[in-house]
């Protein structure tokens, strides 16, 4: 697809362990995709995905960074972390898989849904990962997606 | 059935919102102790119920497009997660009803799950 140029761009810093802050980055992204009038089913599916990449950051990782880009007909989202990395990407993908600490458990998280959940929730997600360094997670939401008029579920 | 009916039927004490948010009607409900399965599995306009009380379910409600959360079984959630609530303009009920009784309550109500919703 030929990409205009981008409406908007913003990058936030994600800290690790910070459940106080967590859902900061996420929340902004949802003020900026209704202030530029996106409708709400699309903003929904973008949000969710954004939601359950950065406690995903917040809960493994050391520090991360997000980056959200808005063009007109699409919102692409990265996020790269220093972190532990993910050894088996096909494992963790699996619904009902986790490796969430019992605090965060208690919180509520690590029913093992997240990855699966981006994936159903964008266009197109790609994960790069390395052992010991860290984890770049992309993704692509389309306005006028294949998904259009599809729920965010199974 | 609007919050106000819900607030009625679950006995329920409303800790955030006004008179205005009570007119709010639901989609459909979930209750849920699982953060993960709610932004799985809800629907937009959804309503909560659970007995998690930290912030992170507000977060939740507020990526997901819920209109309110109750919380379950007596529990009363901290300062921050109320302030932040506010913030959210999310409202909120507390119950003493535990979670089954509490979702059997507005099953039999009419409120439908959220399977049963598109």
């Amino acid at each position: 697809m030929e990409n205009r140029d981008p409406l908007f761009e913003v990058s936030r810093e994600i800290v690790g362990a910070d459940f106080q802050s967590a859902g900061d980055i996420s929340g902004e992204v949802k003020k900026i995709l209704l202030q530029a009038g996106f409708p709400p089913p699309f903003i929904r599916r973008i949000v969710i995905a954004a939601y359950e990449a950065e406690m995903n950051v917040v809960i493994h990782a050391f520090k991360g960074i997000f980056t959200t880009v808005i063009y007109p007909d699409k919102v692409h989202i990265v996020i790269d972390d220093e972190g532990p990395g993910i050894p088996d990407l096909e494992l963790a993908f699996q619904e009902g898989y986790s490796t969430a600490p019992p605090h965060v458990r208690e919180l509520g998280f690590g029913a093992g849904y997240g990855l699966s959940n981006m994936r159903k929730c964008s266009d197109t997600l790609k994960i790069d990962s390395h052992v010991g360094e860290g984890t770049r997670v992309t993704m692509d939401f389309l306005v006028k997606s294949q998904r259009d008029g599809a729920e965010v579920e199974k | 059935m609007t919050l106000k009916e819900i607030q009625d039927l679950l006995e329920a004490e409303l800790l955030v919102g006004g008179n205005d948010d009570l007119k709010v009607k639901p989609s459909s409900a979930c209750g849920s102790d699982l953060l993960s399965d709610v932004l799985a599995f809800t629907k937009e306009r959804a309503l909560l119920l659970t007995g998690l009380t930290n912030p992170q379910v507000i977060r939740t409600a507020e990526m997901s497009d819920l209109i309110g959360i109750v919380f379950v079984r007596g529990k009363r959630p901290d300062s921050a997660t109320l302030d932040l609530a506010g913030v959210k303009k999310i409202p909120i009920l507390a119950t003493r009803l535990p979670m089954y009784e509490a979702c059997g309550r507005l099953y039999r109500g009419g409120i439908k799950g959220c399977s049963e919703v598109k």
